[in-house]
């Protein structure tokens, strides 16, 4: 057994494994295949200031090795969250991250102050989301610096900002969520793309494009991390097609002082259990005895 | 020590001990898993993955043997997944997270019901015909003849049965709606319950509102988790408050054909 706890944005994490926002909506529905408690944390759906229905029809659709997942923030509002999902979490003995979403300033941080009013433990700001019409704060550094300063003024909970990968320059992104005041970096979030039926030469997806999240964009994230976390000095959250062990123990060796686990749940939904019981395992038979032996552990060329 | 804690899905690798290729392009699997058939009702769904697929399929269960313990799907080849799923053979195993989402209400069983199933939406009507006998009327419809599968098994259970073809190549010419309409007419039903593709189950929505006869569809979306964490797949439906966004997964796949908004 190593020691698989870390240590970051002011709570320790029994494991470093969290479930990812999106495909776990608030724990009601995994919950039924394993206890929430065996996770390191679980990232909330994300949470808009108003009740949002969502995008019209057809929101998922398969492609070689992962899939395109157009959702639009569905989701029941910060209020109805706060009463009824947040209180039910904080009895799960995890960590719990509360994702927020919003279109503007002025909506994060009224979400924000209503959160600040709560235990909610750790907020993750989510300035990437694909779905969402306009252009997310997440793409440059000067707005990403600007939303997460906002932010960080009105709260004193520790705060990950959940960063794009639909840029050039993650490195300089990252840097600027440090300079705005964040406790952590999350990336990444999905891809943006796209996929047409040639019969009826309509894009699969009633948005037109998703999120582009699995396997297939396993190594993308891993190289963003990587230049992530050699930017700041504060730690990265690594997320993007981790479907295995050995990805999760790459993300960390990459940089990543916590994995999440998004859409390879789907297809195994005991998959964050199997991750975190065969990191240990790896632990054991390569004689590490706490894994944040491992948090950059990469030796590049 | 702690207390175990039951936990309401389970995920499991089951053995294919039947394999059916009914009409063109549809198969029937027969799968031995007592977990399943102990707990399925008709109407629900299990949810299959195959490897090299990111996705699972959702694939409604046919029929529901709790003394052999098996279950058994029918399902078209469609896509790249239904292709694979049919590419096994008995003696493989198959994944299975299951029995999924919200069964038909069943009444009691010497309640008159009409079962209407149109296209591969046929199926899950074979457990709906077990269950009531030949106190149900068993609707198919389908395009062609080469398309028409499972009139042997419902006429083993209920000698009330039509088929409607799109071509006129077997049974009435034209839609389920033409059949049902006469039955409604003559006689009182107390439930109508139908599996099929959305202009159909509109149309079935219309006539049983038009008769005053509660009416159970099944609708199908494609799914991401197949338990209603991830929200993909969507169904409108209407409620006090207005248009809401439920899902298929878990809210439904059955829903009360009144409270489902057709129109978009």
């Amino acid at each position: 057994m190593a020691d698989l706890n870390v240590n970051i944005l002011g709570h320790d994490f029994k494991n470093p494994v969290i479930m990812s926002s999106g495909v776990f909506g608030y724990g009601r529905e995994y919950e039924e295949f394993f206890p929430l408690e065996a996770l390191g944390g679980m990232a909330t759906k994300g949470t808009t200031l108003h009740k949002r229905n969502g995008s019209e029809g057809k929101r998922i659709t398969e492609t070689p090795s992962g899939l395109l997942f157009s959702v639009g923030l569905q989701n029941p509002g910060i209020d109805y969250y706060i009463e009824n999902e947040l209180p039910n979490l904080l009895t799960k003995n995890t960590n719990i991250l509360t994702n927020v979403a919003a279109s503007d300033k002025e909506e994060y941080l009224q979400i924000i102050d209503k959160l600040e009013q709560t235990d909610a433990p750790i907020i993750e700001l989510n300035i990437s989301c694909p779905n969402l019409s306009g252009e997310p704060y997440g793409v440059s550094c000067s707005s990403t610096e600007m939303i997460t300063r906002a932010v960080r003024e009105r709260t004193k909970k520790p705060l990950t900002v959940k960063l794009s990968p639909n840029v050039g320059n993650i490195g300089e992104i990252a840097k600027a969520a440090e300079a705005g005041g964040a406790d952590a970096v999350s990336l990444i979030n999905a891809i943006s793309g796209m996929k047409i039926d040639i019969n009826t030469r309509r894009p699969f997806l009633r948005n037109n494009h998703g999120g582009f999240s699995g396997a297939a964009i396993f190594p993308i994230a891993l190289r963003m991390v990587w230049e992530a976390a050699n930017a700041v000095d504060i730690p990265v959250l690594g997320i993007g097609g981790i479907s295995s062990s050995e990805d999760a123990l790459q993300m960390i060796m990459a940089g990543a002082s916590c994995v999440e686990v998004g859409c390879a749940i789907f297809k195994d939904p005991y998959a964050p259990i199997k991750i975190i019981n065969e990191i240990d395992q790896w632990c054991d038979d390569h004689g590490v005895k706490d894994i944040n032996e491992l948090i950059g552990a990469v030796e590049p060329w | 020590m702690k207390e175990r804690i039951e936990m309401k899905y389970t995920q499991g690798f089951y053995p294919i001990i039947g394999k059916e290729n009914l009409s063109r392009d549809i198969f029937s699997l027969t799968i031995c898993c007592h977990e399943i058939s102990s707990l399925a009702v008709p109407g629900q769904f299990v949810h299959i993955a195959l490897p090299g697929h990111s996705l699972r399929r959702p694939i409604s269960i046919s029929s529901i043997d709790r003394e052999a313990h098996t279950i058994r799907i029918i399902f078209a080849v469609k896509g790249t997944g239904t292709k694979d799923l049919s590419c096994l053979n008995v003696g493989n195993t198959i994944d299975i997270v299951g029995p999924l989402g919200n069964g038909f209400t069943l009444l009691g069983k010497d309640k008159k019901v009409i079962l209407i199933g149109g296209g591969i939406g046929t199926p899950p009507m074979a457990a709906m015909a077990s269950y009531y006998g030949e106190n149900a009327h068993v609707i198919s419809g389908f395009r062609d003849k080469t398309m028409v599968i499972l009139q042997d098994e419902f006429k083993r259970y209920t000698p009330n049965t039509y088929v409607c073809t799109e071509d006129g190549s077997e049974g009435i010419k034209g839609f389920v709606t033409m059949p049902l309409e006469e039955l409604l007419k003559k006689e009182h039903f107390d439930m109508v319950y139908a599996c099929g593709p959305i202009p159909m189950l509109k149309a079935v929505a219309q006539v049983t509102e038009r008769y005053d006869t509660p009416c159970e569809v099944s609708m199908e979306q494609h799914m991401g988790c197949g338990i209603g964490a991830c929200l993909v797949c969507t169904c409108k439906i209407k409620t006090e408050h207005g248009i809401d966004f439920r899902h298929v997964c878990k809210n439904g796949p059955v829903f009360d054909a009144r409270e489902v908004e057709w129109n978009g």
